[in-house]
């Protein structure tokens, strides 16, 4: 009991130093942000609030996560993901394509944060259908994303690892990479269970113009 | 083998017509803004800051030409590529347009917080598009190389480092999440790399601009508010504490970097 005692006494001693100086730091950043924004339409200043993921990829400035904190970031991402309430992956590939070509959602400009106003933002940052030129590259080539990995038919048993894991993606970015770029369409309610199998079907139906 | 080398071929061809492509589009764009740059808009704006800064405004009806930029009063030559720096008289870290807040306050009398409260292609938000093109123009050719000498400037780049590296709202965006990588684009924009030095005119050294596409010249400040925009994050307050913060940081990378604003933008 005493030995615990004087263990975090110490243990405190020795991290006040470093630590008064981070927080002082952190408490002047925060005032910083807080007081340089404003609402603005949908885009209200709570928007600022970081959950424990957007906190650990900030500090890490672009770095790689230790492997523990980055495991535990996706496992928990992962847990968060749904299989469709209907057991059904994969929607309309044209809808997918539309979508996929809309950039809008969630700025200030917008009237509405529902998902019926979101687009998936998905040319932005990746390559898709050959067609289409005006693609960008933040984001891996999801061209032929279908085909190059063997999907024929996306119901088939052997097709089951590469639909579920494009569905934990679009869902949940963070699950496969826990300081991923990609918004986390299915878990920060930007795109509706719908509208994600429309995406799914962009990427996995061997019609889509994905995979054609 | 020969199958081999066939698969190779087969697979490397989308590839090789996909980088003709992209080169005849990049290549268009670049003739497309050298045909423009015959004769930048932006010159117009220079024309009209200039003599805005010389004439008598504002309540006090006084000229800027007192306006002390960083270099001493009324010196506008190098200021630019100096900026944001400390100024002891307000005992703040200011950039080119919150200095000029100041200017337009102390000098000619006007409230610089209604001011900044003003919406973008407004009122005396206008007068700022002017004197941003003059006061960079004044600058062209000249190479970024920000003071780092004052606690308060060393201060003001973590604040800024941290800022970009920020990430939240509903996409979890930061600014790095875009410029935090050479050679990325946005559809077909690229993307200049803000952590470091981008090269010469490129990323901070190309702002002002004019923009083709809304006829309209933009400071780095609007630039900013556009950029928080798309990270659809909430909207910053023109000439606020992270605005100047970023513009440290991103000043302080370009070191080195030659000016060439006000820029011409698609």
């Amino acid at each position: 009991m005493k030995f615990k005692t004087l263990y975090f006494l110490l243990a405190g001693l020795l991290a006040v130093g470093p630590v008064a100086a981070d927080t002082k730091t952190d408490a002047e950043f925060n005032q910083m942000m807080q007081s340089s924004f404003r609402d603005e339409g949908i885009a209200t200043v709570d928007r600022l609030k970081q959950d424990e993921t957007n906190a650990a990829c900030s500090k890490a400035m672009g770095a790689h996560l230790p492997a523990a904190s980055a495991q535990s970031i996706e496992k928990a991402a992962l847990a968060s993901v749904r299989p469709p309430s209907d057991g059904k992956y994969l929607g309309d590939w044209r809808a997918g394509e539309k979508l996929a070509q809309n950039g809008r959602g969630m700025t200030w400009n917008e009237k509405s944060a529902a998902t019926s106003s979101n687009g998936g933002n998905c040319y932005n940052c990746h390559q898709l259908s050959k067609a289409e030129l005006s693609f960008g590259t933040i984001g891996p080539s999801l061209y032929r994303y279908g085909a190059n990995r063997g999907v024929t038919d996306p119901q088939s048993p052997t097709a089951k690892p590469i639909v579920e894991y494009a569905w934990n993606k679009l869902n949940n970015s963070k699950a496969t990479n826990a300081c991923s770029d990609m918004p986390r369409f299915g878990q920060a309610g930007l795109l509706s269970e719908a509208q994600l199998k429309d995406l799914m079907a962009l990427l996995l139906d061997p019609e889509s113009v994905v995979n054609r | 083998m020969r199958y081999l080398i066939s698969l190779v071929g087969v697979l490397l061809l989308p590839v090789m017509v996909h980088a003709q492509t992209e080169k005849s589009t990049a290549d268009s764009i670049a003739e497309y803004r050298a045909m423009l740059a015959d004769g930048n808009p932006a010159e117009l704006f220079e024309a009209k800051g200039e003599e805005l800064w010389k004439t008598k405004r504002g309540p006090n009806s006084a000229s800027l030409e007192q306006c002390d930029l960083g270099k001493g009063p009324g010196i506008v030559k190098g200021a630019f590529v100096e900026l944001p720096r400390w100024f002891s008289d307000t005992q703040r870290v200011q950039d080119l347009e919150s200095r000029l807040l100041t200017c337009m306050e102390r000098i000619q009398g006007f409230n610089a917080g209604e001011i900044a409260k003003t919406k973008f292609g407004k009122g005396e938000q206008v007068t700022l598009e002017s004197l941003v093109a003059w006061i960079s123009a004044e600058s062209k050719g000249l190479r970024f190389n920000l003071s780092q000498g004052h606690a308060q400037e060393r201060k003001t780049y973590e604040m800024g480092k941290r800022a970009f590296f920020y990430r939240a709202g509903p996409y979890d965006f930061s600014c790095a999440s875009c410029h935090g990588q050479a050679g990325k684009r946005i559809r077909l924009q690229d993307l200049p790399v803000l952590t470091t030095n981008p090269g010469d005119g490129v990323g901070f050294a190309a702002w002002p601009a004019y923009r083709v596409s809304s006829g309209e010249l933009w400071g780095m400040q609007r630039r900013l508010n556009d950029c928080f925009r798309q990270q659809r994050f909430p909207y910053p307050g023109y000439a606020s504490d992270v605005t100047i913060a970023l513009g440290m940081y991103m000043g302080v990378n370009a070191k080195g970097a030659e000016s060439v604003a006000p820029a011409l933008k698609r």
